[in-house]
C-alpha cells in the first residue's frame, strides 16, 4: 500500500533533531505516527572516570533550563555511592534549593510556553504567541513583576548553589556552603514573593482559561487525552514530594500497582531501543512491552506534574492543597488524563514549591554548621528525584574510591516519549482527515506535546521552549506537494 | 544607550539552553534594555522569526549576534555561517560556543563507544534484538523512517566561522551578560579576537587569595579530592590541596564556586594569553606542587584540565586506530 508521508521537523539542535513523521491511508486520513527523536550525547559514557563527586556539576549541562534536576539526582545518587544520609542541615538546604528551582523552572515554563497559548490564543499569529506576545498581552508592568518574583527563586539558587546556572555546592552526604542567618532571613523574605507569584499565577490560569468556555472545552475535552499509568513521587503522607520520597505508579483507573525505591526501578522500568529513534522508549516491566498504545491495557506510563497529582492524594502545603481540590472538582474525575492538566499542575505545585521554601526557611537549624558527613568505601549508587519535568533517575556504580565506571539515567522526557507519540497521533488524527491538511495542524500538533514541556534539552538535548515544526507533504508518488513551516 | 536600537541576534547552536536562560535571569533589568535593542532573531528560544528569514536579511544588516554552543551537526555550521554573513560582529557566546564546552569530553570516545553505552551497557536498557538506530529503517515494510547523521566529533565555533569575541563561562553569569551588553550598546568593545572580559583572574576577584590575608605562598603537599576535609572557608583552596583552576580562568563570575566552597573548574575560559587552557592548567597546577608523586594523585586529569576546552585544545579528539 502505497502511504503519503508527511515529516513534521522541529528544528534540529544538539546532535540531531526530534521529527514527526506521519503516514496517510489511500483515503488521506491518518495510518501512523511517529515521534522520533536524534540525540546521543554520551553523558552515561563520558562520566565514566570521573570521580563522582564532579558529577554533580557535570551532567547539570545536560540541560541549562532543568538547571538544578541532574545535579541534585546525581549528587543523590552520591550519597548512594558512599552509603551515606545527608546530615540533617545539608538535606533542608537541598530541599530549600531544590524548591527554588521548581519556582522558577515552572514559572520559565508557564510564561514562555504554556500561557501564551492561551493569552495569545491557541490560533494566534505564532509570531505573537511567544514570552514577548505575553508581556505585550499582559503589559509591561505585569510582565515585570512576574519576571522580578521569579528571580527570588535564581537568587536562592546562586546563593545556594554557587552558580545560578549549572550549580557546584553538592557533595556527597552534605552540601559545601553553610548558610548564615542574614542569608536565612533574605530566604524567608524572597519565599513571600515566590508565594505571591504561585498565587498570581494561579489567578492568570483561572482568569484566562477558566473563564474562557473554548478553553475549558479545550482542557477538559477529548482531543488533548492520552489514557497512560502514571508515576510520581509521594512522601509518608501520600502528598507530592518533589525532593525526596516514594515512587508511586497508578494504572489508567488510579489504583495502585506499585511503589518502589532507589535501585528497586529496574524491576518496573525498561527503556526499549527502537530502530527509528536515538530516544529508547520507556514502559512499565511488569505489563511487558506492548507498543505505542494508550487504553486500560497500556504498559506505558507518564510522568510529570499533572501524573504527580494523579498519583498523590493531595499536596504537602495549604494552599497548594486548596487549589489541587479545586483542579480535579473541574474535571470530576481522578486520574485526570487531560494532557492540558500539565500546565493546571505546574501551577499548583509553583504554589507549593514556595510554600515549602517558606516552611524550610522558618527553621533556625538551617544555620547548623553540619553539612558534611564521614564517608566510607564507595559502590554504587541511584538518586532519583521529582525534575519538575517529572521522575528522574541517576545510577552510578564506581570503584572503592569513587571512580564511576558505569551510569545510566533516564530522564524525565524519555519516561514521556511513548504518551507523547500518542499525543501527537491523536492530534494529527484529528486534523488530517481525507487528505486535507489544515493550516492549523502546526499548532495543534504543537499544543499536543508542549504541555509535557518536552526536555529534549535533557532527552535529546535540544530546547524545550517553542519548536519550530516543519510539516513536509508528499503526493503518493513520493513529490513533495506542500511544505509548512513555522521556522 | 544608544539612541539608534541595536539590531541583535541570537543563535542556539549546539547548546544546553543554559545561556539563553542567562539572558532570561537578566529579568526585570531586560524590560528596561530591551527598548535598547531591536531582537531580530532568537531562535530557537524567545522570537519566533524564522532560520529563512535570517537567511533572508541583507548581509552586514545585524548589528550583533550571539552563537551559543557548539558544532555537532552540519545545521549548527550552516546557521553558524549565516550568523557570520549577517552580523557585524559575531560573539561565541558560553563555553561550548568558545571551546566547545562540557559536551567536547564525547571527543575522548568514539561514536562506537558512546552507542555501546547507550543501548547496551546501560542497566535498565531493553534490547531484545540487539539493535542501534539505525539512520535509515522501513518499519512494519511500510513506514519509511529516517534519521539525520551527525558529526563524528564536537567543534567550537571558531572552527567553522570567524569569531569577532569571545565570552567564558559555562554558562556567563546574568550579570556579565548584561556587562556585555551595555558594553555593547555603548560600544566599547576590546579589539577583535579578544574575550569580552575583565582580564582577571579567578584568583584575582577570589577572597581567598593568600594576597589578600598576606598568607605566605608555600607549594602545595597533598592533592585533596572535595570530598575530603573540610576546607578553611578562608584560605586558598589551591594552599589546602584543592585542584582548583582558578589562577588559569577568567574571573568575570566574580570567583562564584570558590565562595561555596568548591574549586573553580574552569568554565570562565582562560585568562588573556593562553592558547591552550588544559595545557595552561596543567603546566600551572604541577609548577605548585611540592613533588612529582602528587601528579598520580589527580583522579582523571583530562576531565579535570579539559573539562570545558578539549575540542579547542591541541589534543581534538580519539581517533579510531586503523
Amino acid at each position: 500500500m502505497a502511504l503519503t508521508k508527511i515529516e513534521i521537523n522541529p528544528m534540529t539542535r544538539l546532535e540531531g533533531h526530534g521529527k514527526i513523521s506521519i503516514f496517510l491511508d489511500e483515503k488521506g486520513n491518518v495510518d501512523n505516527a511517529f515521534f522520533q527523536v536524534v540525540e546521543l550525547r554520551g553523558y552515561e559514557r563520558f562520566v565514566q572516570g570521573m570521580p563522582i563527586e564532579e558529577v554533580p556539576r557535570t551532567v547539570s549541562t545536560i540541560c541549562g533550563v532543568c538547571r538544578a534536576v541532574h545535579f541534585t539526582a546525581s549528587m543523590k545518587a552520591s550519597d548512594g555511592v558512599y552509603n551515606v544520609e545527608p546530615t540533617p542541615t545539608a538535606r533542608k538546604i537541598r530541599e530549600l534549593f531544590f524548591n527554588a528551582h521548581y519556582v522558577e523552572d515552572h514559572a520559565a515554563i508557564l510564561y514562555a510556553l504554556g500561557f501564551p497559548d492561551f493569552v495569545v490564543g491557541p490560533t494566534a499569529n505564532p509570531a505573537e504567541r511567544n514570552l514577548i506576545g505575553l508581556v505585550n498581552a499582559v503589559g509591561a508592568e505585569t510582565g515585570k513583576l512576574v519576571l522580578k518574583k521569579r528571580y527570588a527563586a535564581v537568587k536562592i539558587l546562586e546563593m545556594l548553589g554557587g552558580k545560578p546556572i549549572h550549580p557546584v555546592a553538592a557533595l556527597p552526604g552534605g552540601w559545601s556552603k553553610r548558610v548564615t542567618q542574614e542569608e536565612r532571613k533574605e530566604i524567608m523574605a524572597l519565599a513571600e514573593e515566590m508565594v505571591e507569584l504561585g498565587q498570581l499565577t494561579l489567578k492568570i490560569f483561572e482568569d484566562v482559561v477558566l473563564k474562557n468556555p473554548e478553553y475549558v472545552k479545550l482542557v477538559t475535552g477529548d482531543v488533548y487525552k492520552v489514557v497512560t499509568n502514571y508515576l510520581g513521587s509521594v512522601d509518608e503522607n501520600d502528598k507530592v514530594a518533589f525532593y525526596d520520597g516514594t515512587q508511586k505508579f497508578v494504572d489508567t483507573n488510579g489504583k495502585e500497582i506499585a511503589r518502589f525505591k532507589g535501585k528497586e526501578y529496574l524491576n518496573y522500568i525498561s527503556e526499549r531501543v527502537l530502530p527509528w529513534s536515538y530516544l529508547k522508549m520507556p514502559y512499565l516491566k511488569q505489563k511487558g512491552w506492548k507498543g505505542v498504545v494508550d487504553g486500560p491495557d497500556t504498559s506505558l506510563y507518564s510522568v510529570g506534574p499533572l501524573p504527580r497529582l494523579n498519583v498523590a492524594s493531595g499536596m504537602p502545603t495549604p494552599l497548594a492543597q486548596q487549589a489541587y481540590e479545586k483542579m480535579f472538582d473541574v474535571f470530576g474525575h481522578k486520574p485526570v488524563h487531560n494532557i492540558m492538566g500539565y500546565h493546571w499542575a505546574r501551577a499548583i505545585e509553583l504554589l507549593c514549591a514556595a510554600e515549602n521554601i517558606r516552611e524550610i526557611a522558618k527553621d533556625e537549624s538551617l544555620c547548623n554548621p553540619d553539612v558534611r558527613s564521614k564517608l566510607g568505601p564507595a559502590s554504587e549508587g541511584v538518586g532519583i528525584v521529582e525534575a519538575p519535568r517529572g521522575t528522574l533517575i541517576h545510577h552510578y556504580i564506581t570503584d572503592e574510591k569513587g571512580i564511576v565506571e558505569k551510569a545510566n539515567l533516564i530522564v524525565a522526557t524519555t519516561h514521556n516519549k511513548g504518551p507523547i507519540n500518542i499525543a501527537v497521533k491523536r492530534a494529527a488524527q484529528n486534523f488530517i482527515k481525507n487528505g486535507v491538511v489544515n493550516e492549523g495542524l502546526l499548532n495543534m500538533v504543537e499544543l499536543a506535546y508542549r504541555p509535557y514541556d518536552l526536555c529534549l534539552a535533557c532527552a535529546t538535548h535540544a530546547l524545550p521552549g517553542h519548536d519550530p515544526l516543519q510539516i513536509d507533504i508528499y503526493d503518493c508518488d513520493g513529490k513533495l506537494y506542500k511544505t509548512l513551516k513555522n521556522f | 544607550m544608544a539612541d539608534k536600537k541595536l539590531r541583535l541576534a541570537v543563535l542556539m547552536a549546539g547548546a544546553c539552553g543554559g545561556c539563553d536562560m542567562a539572558i532570561v535571569d537578566i529579568s526585570e533589568t531586560l524590560v528596561d534594555v530591551l527598548p535598547s535593542l531591536e531582537v531580530v532573531f532568537w531562535a530557537p528560544t524567545v522570537a519566533d522569526v524564522k532560520y529563512k528569514d535570517l537567511e533572508a536579511m541583507p548581509d552586514k544588516s545585524v548589528d550583533v549576534g550571539l552563537i551559543s554552543g557548539m558544532i555537532r551537526l552540519d545545521e549548527h555550521e550552516h546557521m553558524s555561517k549565516v550568523m557570520r554573513a549577517k552580523c557585524n560582529v559575531v560573539v561565541a557566546y558560553g563555553a561550548c560556543a568558545a571551546m566547545g564546552g562540557i559536551p567536547g569530553m564525547a571527543n575522548m570516545h568514539t561514536k562506537e563507544d558512546i552507542f555501546q553505552t547507550a543501548y547496551f551497557d546501560t542497566f535498565s536498557t531493553d534490547n531484545p534484538d540487539g539493535i542501534t538506530p539505525q539512520p535509515h529503517y522501513l518499519m512494519d515494510g511500510k513506514y519509511d523512517l529516517t534519521l539525520p547523521e551527525f558529526y563524528p566529533y564536537v567543534r567550537p565555533i571558531q572552527s567553522v566561522i570567524d569569531v569577532d569575541y569571545f565570552i567564558g563561562g559555562c554558562p556567563p553569569h546574568h550579570s556579565v551578560v548584561l556587562n556585555a551588553l551595555v558594553a555593547i550598546l555603548k560600544g566599547e568593545l576590546p579589539p577583535k579576537g579578544s574575550w569580552i572580559t575583565n582580564g582577571k583572574a579567578v584568583c584575582d576577584v577570589c577572597p581567598r587569595n593568600p594576597r589578600n590575608t598576606d598568607e605566605k605562598r608555600e607549594l602545595v603537599k597533598e592533592v585533596r579530592r572535595t570530598i575530603e576535609g573540610d576546607p578553611d572557608e578562608n584560605k586558598c583552596l589551591l594552599q589546602q590541596g584543592y585542584m582548583c583552576l582558578g589562577p588559569i580562568t577568567q574571573g568575570d563570575c566574580g570567583a562564584l564556586c570558590t565562595k561555596v566552597n568548591i574549586p573553580c573548574a574552569g568554565c570562565g575560559g582562560p585568562i588573556p594569553g593562553v592558547k591552550d587552557f588544559g595545557l595552561r592548567a596543567i603546566s600551572a597546577i604541577a609548577s605548585i606542587l611540592d613533588n612529582e608523586e602528587l601528579v598520580e594523585q589527580i583522579p582523571s586529569p583530562v576531565k579535570l584540565f579539559y573539562r570545558y576546552s578539549l575540542p579547542s585544545s591541541m589534543l581534538g579528539k580519539k581517533v579510531k586506530k586503523a
